[in-house]
């Protein structure tokens, strides 16, 4: 009785908040100091269409590297849990249903296709809405889906964690060679700015971006085949 | 903001609103898990409404998309076992 009134109280008190915050709302009619800078500046600046990735990838690099650091130990942390449950690979497997045609037949025609769009998501984020970080999910939902068909899939544990060793250090390099040869770290400017909206454009952007989505992707697909190779006690 | 797309906003909104409701009344596990990845997929329509395509990409792919099914993987672990 007294957790029901609690809860009431609470709800009460929240929508007495969010309701003076409503009735005070204004609509913005022009773009504050920050926004009016990025929407002026950002194609002399960078040459990247999208102006969400320009932000992400170069004036705000910096937060995107700690946000991949943070990623990478999320997968870090989730494979180091799930150690201690894996199932050793020496005894046969409990053997899964059987995904059934539909499921087969499907994910070998989608698979394909959701790894292409992830691909196209990350390499063309600074010309269309989408960037690393959405082309990686999509890539690990590709991942997802093999292993819903087959949960005893594996792709080379090593392949995975190559390819995400491999592209966080390139990210880290380009952004140093962006202090080496231009305006600061990570800045895009250490490749042509090429003409706006072309696919090879905007620098350094794509490249980063690619580099984003294959780490991400990997990280994603690793969590993925942890959990799937964990044993329930 | 034209009137079409505020009506369809509303609409949204109460969706939302309702699939929460649906997610955590328990009916069946299942269902809440559906549910909660309904909330994610119309939250992911409301920020393209609100001029927010890559926020939408993302709330799509992971909201509704892995977490779905994140929660179903770990839902037949937790069936598989012997004792809950």
């Amino acid at each position: 009785m007294i957790k029901k009134f609690a809860t009431l109280v609470l709800l009460v008190g929240l929508g007495a908040m969010f309701s003076s915050l409503l009735l005070g709302y204004v609509p913005d009619t022009e773009l504050n100091f920050t926004a009016r800078y990025y929407a002026d500046n950002t194609v002399t600046d960078t040459g990247a269409a999208n102006i969400v990735t320009a932000i992400i990838v170069t004036y705000r690099g910096l937060d995107t590297l700690g946000e991949v650091t943070v990623l990478f130990l999320t997968a870090t942390i989730v494979s180091l849990i799930l150690s201690q449950a894996r199932r050793s690979d020496a005894l046969p497997a409990r053997k899964p249903l059987a995904a059934g045609e539909l499921l087969e037949t499907g994910s070998r025609l989608l698979i394909p296709l959701i790894l292409l769009f992830g691909v196209y998501v990350f390499v063309g984020g600074h010309l269309t809405p989408g960037g690393g970080f959405q082309g990686g999910a999509i890539v690990a939902s590709a991942t997802l889906l093999m292993l819903l068909t087959n949960p005893l899939k594996r792709v080379s544990h090593r392949l995975i964690s190559a390819l995400e060793s491999v592209s966080g250090l390139f990210y880290v390099v380009i952004g140093i060679l962006g202090l080496v040869f231009a305006g600061g770290f990570l800045d895009n400017r250490i490749l042509g700015l090429g003409t706006f909206g072309a696919l090879f454009s905007a620098g350094a952007i794509p490249v980063i971006y690619t580099l984003i989505g294959l780490k991400v992707g990997a990280e994603f697909s690793s969590m993925m085949f942890n959990l799937s190779k964990s044993e329930d006690h | 903001m034209s009137n079409v797309m505020f009506a369809m906003s509303l609409l949204l909104a109460a969706a939302m609103i309702g699939s929460a409701y649906v997610a955590i009344s328990g009916k069946s596990l299942s269902i809440s898990i559906l549910a909660a990845g309904a909330v994610s997929l119309f939250a992911s329509v409301m920020f393209v409404i609100l001029a927010a395509p890559d926020v939408a990409m993302t709330e799509a792919a992971i909201g509704s998309g892995l977490t779905t099914f994140l929660f179903f993987f770990v839902l037949g672990r937790v069936r598989g076992a012997k004792d809950d």
